[in-house]
């Protein structure tokens, strides 16, 4: 065994679907046939270039040089072109970390996923992993506070909160017990960045809720996932289990007299969950009804404790806002929009994947730099944003520096970061459609405009298609939307309308009367 | 002002309340009617109807009232278009569902959704698809269900959940796929659970025996209390040209706060039973027949009169004051001193010692806020329903409540400790050893040799401990064998842990009823009568020239009188009902009013006096218990006995009364007390929930209950 081979076969749910397992299965057939030569697969998490899944790396003298999309009978012909010599292929893309998709990328959150086994805890730690935990008990709470607070950072999972108002809020309540809740239900369409995060990189996650029981001074955290996660739970679950094996979890964390423990609690499908009173009602093991606010779960939040919930991607950020301090992440971003942000591009896009940047570029950089415009070739019609509940916004929007506060001004959200993009051939008045029958579907039901407008949005809807008493029923609509986005007792329901009203808005033609065939 | 105060404006006008109010609250308080649903003052806000939404200034979005905080300089308008618009758009779409079927709707003209829509809604719906339609769900003999009016105000759920102890009913799948029903097929049986009737803001959950059998607008709501317990729950009957359809709670905080018993909501069916008495019947060689009012009275006056000093009178607990100071009057009239209302208690042995009243030892308000209770041989659950709740709300708030019971009960809160183990004499000497009494010599003897279990322990500390706390006796103690030991131990455990001693009595009135004279060794007011009489156990079995029974049956209220053995001459009842016993063991039955015929007083645990007048219209030839009683009197020339109306009778025993308030608790001390003998037979003393009287006994509705054929299977 003179030389040995690192090849690197994404194990990450885009990728396997793709065919990755098999891709591996068949490059260790390949690899064994192939004697003298000691090849050491790893099971890596996606760097998020989803459009070239499966990305097979192959490590030869230093250089990770990458092959994909590779299919499973591609194997043969790589390896007889050297793929294990980082040979050269029609499908090869040179050093991984050049291709332009990845290279243009700031990583801040996502810097070590996809680049090694997800659940070694030594290339975890050869990459600088637990070091913020390790720096959070060096300066004591309420340094550690501060930092977060500095960094600016808010909460990605849609409502954009600063982090550390939450954290400072909880860290100042008395009680007997306190919480980290997790919000890992990613749930909006067109998303996937805590899946990718907690499939390759579940550590930073678990070292982000260390710090952020530490700092508030909570010794229990749960991860409330999503059950349509099954790779990510799997991933995650032996994570936890090896961070208490190493003593990163449990009583006395690394004899820093701290204890803290995390349960991974599984989802049972259900939208609404995702929004954080549901998810605590669902993580106390009661149906994911929403609870109205006040007390806020950062005052009584998790069995009526105070409750930090961040989402996935919040506290993966602050192991290395600990780490490296909140001026270099608020260095980041524009405006009052610090930081990085995952995006996540998808739809008829030619590549999809993850995008991670500092705030502030345009929605039309990111379509087209990255995503390379539509996969189907034609025009960009219309792009969601933030999920199933974001606005559709037309060309002449996509301009829109992506922060907060400017895309709330152009009647947008960012949300969780979620971009999903239609070309001409999308009919608007089914998006508009889909979105209110999505809210009939997923609705808690427990507030009369969500559980009422949405069933009854898709009948108007129907009957403005229908062309019947078109004048009356698109006042109706205007009135019912209004009615969900005034009256609603969570974002669902305020929310169901922004779709609706802005493909409205913005395409009134697609709602005009048919007369057979497409619009 | 204080700094827990903030200032602020609604409709204009500015109004002061406390911090963390919230809208609500402060608009229901200066009378800024602020429409809604799912609040509920009772119940914890769920904010879900979304009716409440009120313009509040700087607020982006309407801010629903029942959910949101005032705050300093906060203005606040209910009236306003804004505020208006939002709350008529939130009605328009709960009326997408809700049937239009008022005209069949036991809720019509008492809806508060009806009501709201006249203020709110739109003449016609906008909206012309199929409406929801959800199926009805059987929860059990007392409550009916149309499910699809259901507006998911979730306000039965919350009720089960916070006021119940047990969420009975609950919300199935989600959306408009939402449903309330009870998780599996089941009936609704906890002992408050239909007030939910009174929750439900539409036709959802009605009133099932009273279905369809009046209407909101033609019944007349008259005020009385309740005859079940010792609570003496206030209560509207409605009454449709005198007949009562159906109880509600009367609110008032003191007492019942908002909610009613289902035995008290339900046993009014018994009035219009088919065993209603409806005239005066004599026996003759054997036969029954119908006599007049006025040879009735005459025969019993004869007869009462030639028994004179060896008449015997045994009258329920539940009888008004006013009929048991007649009646105590008539005995001394008589010369008669054998008169008792304890128709359950076997244990006379310390009579003498019982307290003027057997009161709660403090107001029923009071007992949500102690911090300790100990509650001795009670179901208390069953016998006073409201009582158990206002404990359940002290467990809540973290008061230690612990049980000695020989009965298994399940109470929805964390229990303390709840002995039943050992049998109730031997925990409660357990307890009393461990409060430190074996000093005490009145129950040095029954300690002797006694050491505490752990539990007993725990009992005493968590007595001791508390700020505030009471040790009740319950019914169960007051029926056993071996009452005098019970009662002395507990006293005892009161005095050396500082809690007050109360009892959880029999019936609706035994306060009123001992404070009336209506016992064998005590006058109306406590003297100790010269002459001691039998008590109840000894006139049930004893011999004599006449009895009379008033409002109570051989068997199930007078278990210790056997109608095949009667020992008496001559036996007559005063009673709203036949029965099998009563015609085998009585010679004479007079038709007299149950509580809703009758005017009179029950005078509750806490020495509450509550005066009612009559509701309905009395049921064939009987009278008021009081009436027939004074003209009872009369006939036997008894002087003093020209009442107009009951308020005279009370008013001449309460001027005897005087104005100092009785004593409860223990009237003993010192002298020893020995155990009884018997032992801790449950099915002799527990009288099952919907036994207790000859009214709950003939509700038809709650004797379908689970809890009902328990009990009757039980016995």
């Amino acid at each position: 065994m003179s030389r040995s081979v690192r090849v690197f076969v994404p194990r990450e749910t885009a990728a396997v679907s793709l065919g990755a397992d098999e891709v591996a299965v068949a490059l260790e057939s390949a690899a064994q046939r192939n004697h003298g030569m000691a090849v050491e697969l790893v099971r890596n998490g996606s760097r998020g270039l989803s459009w070239l899944e499966p990305l097979v790396e192959v490590e030869t003298g230093g250089t990770r040089t990458a092959y994909g999309p590779v299919a499973p009978e591609d194997v043969d012909g790589l390896v007889a072109a050297g793929l294990f010599e980082g040979g050269t292929h029609a499908l090869s893309l040179g050093p991984a970390e050049k291709i332009p998709y990845l290279a243009t990328q700031q990583r801040w959150t996502f810097r070590r996923v996809g680049i090694d086994d997800p659940l070694s805890m030594d290339a975890y730690r050869a990459a600088g992993g637990f070091e913020g935990i390790g720096r959070a008990f060096e300066l004591g709470p309420s340094a550690v506070l501060e930092h977060v607070i500095e960094s600016g950072l808010r909460g990605r999972g849609g409502a954009g909160f600063p982090a550390g108002i939450k954290w400072r809020t909880v860290a100042a309540a008395t009680a007997d017990r306190k919480y980290i809740a997790c919000n890992a239900d990613e749930g909006d369409s067109g998303t996937f960045s805590d899946r990718i995060l907690m499939e390759g990189d579940p550590y930073t996650l678990i070292e982000g809720m260390l710090i952020a029981g530490y700092t508030v001074g909570a010794h229990k955290g749960y991860i409330y996932l999503r059950s349509e996660y099954p790779l990510a739970r799997r991933i995650l679950g032996q994570a936890i289990a090896n961070a208490r094996e190493h003593g990163w979890l449990g009583t006395n964390v690394r004899d820093s007299g701290f204890d803290f423990d995390i349960e991974l609690h599984l989802g049972a499908g259900s939208y609404v969950c995702g929004e954080e009173t549901a998810m605590l009602e669902s993580l106390e093991g009661k149906a994911g009804l929403i609870r109205y606010k006040p007390p806020l779960p950062a005052l009584e939040g998790l069995f009526g404790k105070p409750t930090v919930v961040n989402n996935v991607v919040t506290l993966a950020s602050v192991p290395d806002i600990v780490r490296l301090g909140g001026a270099a992440y608020a260095a980041l971003g524009s405006g009052r929009s610090k930081g990085t942000l995952a995006f996540q591009l998808a739809g008829n896009v030619k590549r999809g994947g993850l995008v991670e940047i500092p705030f502030g570029a345009t929605l039309r950089s990111l379509i087209e730099d990255w995503g390379g415009g539509t996969a189907s070739g034609r025009p960009v019609r219309a792009v969601q944003v933030g999920g199933p509940l974001g606005a559709y916004l037309p060309d002449s929007l996509l301009d829109t520096p992506l922060d907060y506060e400017a895309f709330a001004a152009a009647g947008g959200m960012i949300g969780h970061g979620g971009i999903v993009v239609f070309d001409d051939t999308v009919d608007m008045a089914a998006q508009a459609r889909f979105a209110m029958e999505f809210c009939s579907v997923e609705s808690c039901g427990k507030c009369t405009p969500c559980r009422i407008g949405s069933v009854r949005g898709v009948e108007v809807i129907d009957r403005i298609l229908g062309n019947q008493d078109r004048a009356a029923n698109l006042e109706l609509l205007d009135e019912l939307c209004e009615t969900m986005v005034q009256g609603s007792l969570c974002a669902m329901g305020g929310l169901t309308p922004y779709p609706v009203k802005s493909a409205l808005k913005h395409f009134p033609g697609d709602f005009e009367p048919r007369s057979g065939g497409k619009r | 002002m204080s700094d827990d105060m903030v200032n602020l404006e609604v409709d204009g006008r500015p109004v002061q309340a406390r911090k963390g109010q919230m809208i609500i609250e402060v608009t229901d308080a200066v009378g800024a009617y602020v429409p809604r649903f799912c609040y509920h003052e009772k119940l914890s806000i769920a904010a879900n109807c979304r009716m409440c939404l009120v313009q509040v200034e700087k607020a982006p979005k309407p801010l629903p009232a029942c959910a949101t905080p005032v705050g300093e300089g906060m203005k606040i308008f209910t009236r306003s278009p804004y505020a208006i618009a939002a709350q008529k758009a939130t009605m328009e779409f709960l009326l997408i569902n809700h049937p239009l079927d008022c005209p069949i709707c036991d809720q019509g003209g008492e809806c508060e959704l009806q009501d709201l829509a006249m203020g709110y809604g739109r003449d016609v719906s906008r909206y012309t698809e199929k409406k929801r339609v959800v199926k009805d769900k059987d929860i059990g003999p007392l409550v009916s269900t149309d499910m699809t009016r259901c507006i998911h105000c979730t306000r039965c759920v919350r009720f089960g959940q916070e006021i119940a102890g047990i969420p009975e009913l609950g919300t199935t799948h989600r959306g408009e796929n939402m449903k309330i029903s009870t998780y599996i097929e089941k009936s609704i049986d906890h002992e408050l659970s239909a007030n939910i009737i009174d929750l439900c803001p539409v036709g959802a959950l009605n009133n099932k025996p009273y279905r369809y059998s009046a209407r909101a607008w033609e019944i007349e709501q008259r005020a009385t209390v309740a005859p079940h317990d010792c609570v003496g729950s206030n209560i509207y009957a409605h009454v449709l040209r005198g007949t009562v359809k159906r109880i509600v709670p009367r609110p008032n905080e003191a007492v019942n706060e908002t909610w009613i018993s289902d035995r008290d909501r339900f046993s009014y069916e018994a009035i219009y039973s088919a065993d209603r008495l409806t005239t005066p019947r004599v026996r003759e060689n054997g036969e029954w027949r119908d006599t007049d009012w006025e040879s009735a009275l005459k025969l019993l006056a004869e007869k009462l009169q030639a028994a004179g000093k060896d008449a015997g009178i045994l009258l329920s607990p539940s009888s008004t004051t006013e009929e048991a100071y007649l009646l105590a009057k008539i005995a001394g009239h008589l010369g008669s001193p054998n008169i008792d209302h304890r128709l359950r208690r076997q244990d006379f042995s310390d009579q003498d010692n019982d307290p003027e009243a057997p009161l709660l030892g403090l107001e029923i308000a009071a007992l949500e806020q102690v911090d300790g209770a100990f509650v001795v041989g009670s179901s208390i659950r069953r016998e006073a329903p409201i009582l158990a709740h206002r404990l359940r709300k002290a467990a809540l708030r973290g008061a230690r409540v612990s049980f000695a019971c020989p009965e298994p009960e399940s109470y929805h809160f964390g229990v303390h400790e709840y002995l039943s183990d050992a049998g109730l004499l031997t925990e409660l000497a357990g307890v009393a050893a461990a409060a430190g009494c074996a000093s005490n010599p009145s129950v040095r003897d029954l300690l002797a040799g006694v050491s505490a279990t752990a539990a007993q322990q725990r009992v005493a500390a968590s007595l001791s401990e508390a700020g505030s706390s009471v040790v009740l006796l319950g019914a169960i103690a007051e029926r056993h064998p071996a009452a005098a030991a019970l009662r002395t131990l507990a006293a005892a455990i009161a005095g050396a842990t500082d809690s007050a001693l109360g009892y959880v009595s029999e019936g609706a009135n035994s306060v009123g009823a001992s404070l009336a004279g209506a016992l064998p060794h005590r006058e109306a007011g406590g003297a100790a009568r010269g002459a001691k009489g039998r008590c109840a156990a000894e006139i049930a079995t004893g011999k004599g020239p006449a009895l009379l029974l008033f409002g109570a049956e051989p068997g199930p209220d007078v278990p210790a009188f056997a109608s095949e053995k009667r020992g008496y001459g001559f036996v007559a009842a005063c009673t709203p009902f036949r029965s099998d016993a009563l015609e085998a063991s009585a010679d004479l039955l007079l038709p007299v009013g149950t509580f809703a015929e009758t005017s009179g007083t029950y005078v509750n645990c806490e020495g509450r006096w509550q005066s009612f007048a009559g509701v309905a219209r009395p049921v064939g030839e009987a009278r008021p218990g009081w009436k027939v009683l004074r003209v009872l009197g009369n006939l036997l020339d008894a002087p003093d006995f020209d009442y107009e109306n009951s308020e005279e009778v009370r008013d001449e025993l309460s001027a005897h009364l005087g104005s100092t308030p009785p004593k409860g608790g223990y009237a003993g001390g010192g002298k020893p007390v020995k155990a009884g003998a018997g032992s801790d037979d449950a099915r002799r003393l527990d009288v099952p929930m919907y036994q207790v009287d000859g009214l709950v006994r003939r509700a038809t509705a709650l004797q379908r209950t689970p809890e009902a054929i328990r009990g009757r299977e039980g016995c």
